[in-house]
């Protein structure tokens, strides 16, 4: 717990506040990362940045992040390119279609009002 | 803020099918569990072309999803008698075969002269290929930008993504059932819609809203609580789960629902994951038909396993058609071992470094190998290794797998995991499944052709 811009803050994993899924086009996962409660969503936009999410998979995928904003959907879209080892059938990995790729983004802390 | 009240009669779309290899008995309940005027079945993935091209090269009359026969011959009485209409992309690289034999079989129920059949072509470009190459058709790959003809002498099946004219083409032919070729998901849901509709080729934001009711019922019950992370354990009879239903206006609002008496649920929070699923960027969903927007997309709750879905926004599809070009890449297998407590973790890790250094020693070349251990980091990655108490893991599988543009490195790295049982760290078991398979690795090649190269062919077969 600590105080941030006056008020009192609390360290959450992002689960705590946000519901994902994920999927895949070719070597590009993307995560849609969603509001449990509309009113949090500002949060989301604020804290999770295409450059945390990049940070977050630091030396798990290989190319670049995008992200989208679905305000009417309180949500967020993230493209992770270079993330599924080369995707589809080329891919060794046990989660080849990034299927569950959402739930490691998932496990970001970030900071939520009390 | 005033509402309307529905028209007495919206037009319902039921989801039978997600993929190729989804519950069998869902078609089944979609079209007995309550009323629907179409059923929508979506079989064909990335690859699937080619190995239905592969079984057409053995068997011309093979080459579409078979197991489509018997569902059909299940359901037909029921459809015509129901009078419920039929689209499904079944029929694969194929689509006439599969229209004869749908024909054949309804002929054996009894049902002569009382089905039409559509059969939608034109998407098939494998035997056109080199003439479009020629004519200065690069077919250049999405991703890496490269050329098709860089791996030309390896194309196993090459298909244009049609949209949904050609089937409403068949349904105004007077199609009860309209087998397809590769045509959008999304297609097999709004092709029913302008047919009921009369949605006309422009109004692009009824046929945005048409694309977003097929996008969210393609997967079938992942729309109505399956894969569906919010509150997951307290969605009721999964064992029951009703797949999804789209009750659509003419206005292009419309609901999410299913039948009652299933399990399952359909909320905001699962229609908004389906709808995420498999985004790009989400002003810009485009399709054959039009680009729908889906920062329009207003949901709202409206009781009890029903999401109503308006405000959707679209525009002027592209001149442009999706490629989907199936090739040949290499060969990959996977080998697991479990290692069991104590210092499960370390046991793995010690049997990985021991395969690497054999692999190599034996001067095997692959484009990739890759190790994971299931039960630590398999999903996560270094997420979970950092913060799980991998340590006393009770069990950790090794599981590696290697990847080569040649058969023989491949083939010899299957004979190097069994040896390990006997041969390096303790504790290990789980090697009843023998041997790994070498696989065929088919890669997927995604490309653009302008619209004007693909004539898409709709034919109808009385029964």
């Amino acid at each position: 717990m600590r105080r941030a811009g006056g008020r009192l803050k609390r360290r959450v994993r992002l689960v705590e506040l946000a519901h994902a899924r994920s999927g895949d086009k070719g070597d590009t996962a993307n995560i849609g990362l969603i509001a449990r409660r509309p009113a949090d969503y500002p949060i989301l936009v604020k804290q999770v940045t295409a450059a945390r999410v990049a940070r977050h998979f630091k030396g798990m995928i290989t190319g670049k992040v995008e992200r989208f904003e679905l305000p009417n959907l309180h949500a967020l879209n993230f493209l992770l390119h270079g993330a599924l080892d080369g995707g589809g059938t080329i891919s060794l990995k046990t989660d080849a279609q990034g299927k569950v790729f959402s739930t490691a983004l998932l496990r970001m802390a970030i900071e939520a009002p009390r | 803020m005033t509402s309307h009240p529905p028209p007495p009669s919206p037009v319902r779309i039921a989801a039978g099918q997600g993929f190729w290899g989804d519950w069998l008995e869902a078609p089944y309940r979609q079209v007995t569990g309550g009323p629907v005027d179409y059923l929508m079945m979506d079989y064909l993935a990335e690859v699937t072309m080619s190995i239905l091209q592969k079984q057409k090269s053995r068997d011309p009359a093979l080459g579409y999803a078979k197991d489509f026969i018997p569902l059909m011959e299940r359901i037909l009485p029921i459809l015509v008698e129901r009078r419920i209409k039929v689209t499904a992309n079944a029929g694969g690289v194929n689509p006439r075969a599969c229209a004869a034999a749908v024909a054949e079989t309804a002929r054996t129920l009894g049902l002569r002269g009382k089905l039409k059949i559509g059969v939608v072509t034109g998407d098939d470009l494998l035997e056109r290929l080199d003439g479009l190459l020629a004519r200065g058709h690069d077919l250049r790959n999405l991703d890496t930008g490269r050329p098709l003809r860089d791996v030309r002498d390896r194309v196993l099946s090459a298909n244009a993504y049609l949209g949904a004219w050609p089937l409403v083409d068949a349904l105004r032919k007077g199609a009860d059932v309209v087998i397809t070729g590769r045509v959008t998901d999304t297609g097999l849901t709004l092709a029913p819609l302008i047919h009921a509709c009369g949605w006309q080729p422009d109004s692009w934001d009824l046929l945005a809203a048409g694309t977003v009711a097929g996008h969210i019922i393609e997967c079938g019950a992942q729309a109505s609580g399956g894969n569906c992370l919010v509150d997951w354990e307290r969605i009721p009879d999964l064992a029951n789960v009703g797949y999804p239903i789209v009750e659509a206006r003419p206005d292009g609002t419309f609901d999410i629902v299913k039948h009652a008496r299933t399990g399952g649920r359909i909320s905001v929070a699962g229609v908004t994951e389906q709808l995420v699923y498999e985004m790009g960027d989400p002003r810009e969903y485009i399709t054959p038909d039009c680009v729908a927007d889906f920062t329009t997309i207003d949901l709202r709750q409206m009781g009890k396993d029903r999401v109503r879905v308006s405000g959707v926004r679209g525009r002027p599809a592209t001149d442009k058609l999706k490629v989907s070009v199936a090739y040949f890449y290499g060969y990959k297998a996977v080998g697991t071992l479990v290692y069991a407590w104590p210092d499960a973790l370390k046991k793995a890790q010690a049997a990985d470094r021991i395969l690497r250094q054999r692999l190599e020693d034996l001067g095997l070349a692959f484009e990739s190998i890759h190790t994971e251990f299931v039960g630590v980091n398999a999903t996560h990655g270094r997420l979970a290794l950092d913060d799980s108490d991998a340590a006393q893991a009770p069990e950790v599988q090794l599981r590696v797998g290697v990847r080569s543009r040649e058969q023989g490195p491949v083939e010899r790295f299957t004979r190097e995991i069994a040896p390990l049982i006997l041969n390096g760290p303790p504790s290990v078991t789980g090697f009843a499944g023998g041997r790994p398979k070498p696989e065929e690795i088919v890669a997927y090649w995604p490309a653009l052709i302008d619209k004007r190269m693909v004539e898409p062919c709709v034919e109808r077969v009385d029964v």
